[in-house]
């Protein structure tokens, strides 16, 4: 006789376990004046050149853009106006990063 | 059922669903947006933004801009992904867009799943390991051969069955009650007469008031409520000023009457949606989603122990992350 149903759930498991890569991409937003907002990136893997992102997201979203390079975050993307969705779509779509890995802040 | 269930969340007011309801559309806007670029930008190589291009070439392309300058890049756009890969493309993403959209709105802003999900797992878990049960024992050659014909009904049936005192539940009905079934119909009762009892008050309509958000002069937010909801969640006033201020960017100050002063122009449903993360962030416990939890600081970390189930779970501290700079440049020279 087997008692197998005992050793089906451990409830004493840590939970939210997973892979736990805590290097999230931040995506912000912040209020200029007026209307105006302002995205920033942050935290962007290594092996992704933001130069070549920026060039393709000032093109794709109709939108201006920069780096800056910030001592302790490193380079960081700014783009004008709300692109929190847009670049987190781009991002999860085609330069593989996993939707779990980027942080969409703001409101 | 399901309706009765939105309702037991942590709700704002009747604003709740239309926080996703606008999640969706201005997705779909972003969305349709792109599409239209994709198609009209077709003919232009650098919209092709191909990902194998994009991978494989990034670190060969650092050195070759030291030599190039921009040319790299384009070429890479022009020989790979032409017209059929970028429409292809652009109509997966608009797919992800909408799963995303959809997880969005089931998902982490909504509370609602969080509570739902362990109710019926408590409601139905009792047939299954009923019968369960019922088969080893058949299994084994015991006796109890009580059969069991019925397959386990819906949740809606036996409701429905109860309620009419129809099937098994009909007066001049011979055939003895199953276990399984009573428990149901214990169930149905309680969660009927005290839903605060069924499921360790993980049920318990939790709400919280809505913000009230009102401009001062032109560039300020007021957010009234403050004290009052911080009281509720039973969280320290300054944290969550401070994870508001994280999150939107800003910065401000209380007054008074302990309304908080947000520099810069916030809505109520956005102010609504910051909360709603917070909760799902600092307040839920992570085992059982009881927002019955005390914040704790315990040598520089932050632990949510939960009141009902006992959990602890370590969440991170707030932090503000990198700000632009904003303004104007004679300013911040000064």
């Amino acid at each position: 006789m087997s008692l197998e149903n005992l050793k089906s759930f451990d409830p004493f498991a840590e939970t939210d376990g997973g892979d736990d890569k805590k290097d999230y991409i931040h995506i912000r937003i912040q209020q200029r004046n007026g209307r105006k907002t302002l995205t920033t990136v942050q935290g962007l893997p290594k092996e992704i050149d933001p130069k070549r992102v920026l060039k393709f997201a000032k093109k794709e979203f109709a939108t201006n853009g920069s780096i800056v390079e910030d001592p302790d975050l490193g380079e960081v993307i700014q783009l004008q106006g709300d692109q929190r969705q847009k670049i987190s779509e781009l991002m999860v779509s085609s330069m593989g990063i996993k939707k779990s890995n980027i942080k969409i802040h703001g409101f | 059922m399901s309706e009765e269930e939105q309702k037991k969340s942590v709700a704002f007011g009747e604003t709740t669903d239309l926080e996703n309801g606008e999640k969706v559309e201005t997705n779909e806007g972003t969305t349709a947006e792109g599409h239209s670029v994709a198609e009209n930008g077709d003919a232009e190589a650098p919209a092709t933004f191909d990902p194998s291009a994009m991978k494989k070439k990034k670190k060969p392309k650092k050195e070759k801009e030291t030599e190039n300058g921009e040319e790299a890049p384009k070429e890479n756009g022009d020989g790979e992904g032409f017209d059929p890969k970028a429409l292809k493309k652009k109509k997966s993403k608009k797919a992800k867009a909408d799963d995303e959209a959809g997880a969005e709105g089931d998902g982490e802003f909504d509370p609602t799943k969080l509570v739902k999900k362990p109710k019926k797992a408590t409601k139905k878990k009792p047939s299954g390991d009923d019968d369960e049960f019922q088969k080893r024992l058949e299994e084994l050659g015991l006796e109890d051969k009580k059969d069991e014909p019925a397959a386990p009904q819906t949740q809606e049936e036996i409701e429905a069955e109860l309620a009419q005192g129809t099937g098994v539940w009909a007066q001049d009905n011979a055939t003895p009650f199953k276990y399984s079934q009573l428990l149901k119909r214990f169930y149905i009762n309680l969660y009927e007469d005290h839903p605060e009892l069924s499921g360790d008050g993980r049920l318990k309509n939790y709400k919280i008031p809505p913000p009230q958000v009102a401009r001062e002069g032109n560039k300020k937010s007021i957010f009234a409520n403050l004290p009052e909801i911080a009281r509720k969640m039973k969280r320290n006033p300054e944290h969550i000023i401070q994870f508001i201020f994280a999150e939107l960017g800003t910065n401000g100050s209380v007054d008074g009457a302990g309304r908080l002063v947000i520099k810069g122009r916030f809505q109520q449903k956005q102010l609504e949606s910051v909360l709603r993360r917070y909760i799902v962030e600092y307040l839920t416990c992570g085992t059982c989603k009881s927002p019955n939890t005390t914040l704790m600081k315990e040598n520089r970390l932050f632990f949510v122990n939960c009141n009902i189930c006992g959990s602890r779970k370590s969440v991170s501290a707030i932090k503000t992350g990198f700000q632009a700079a904003l303004g104007k440049r004679k300013k911040q020279q000064a």
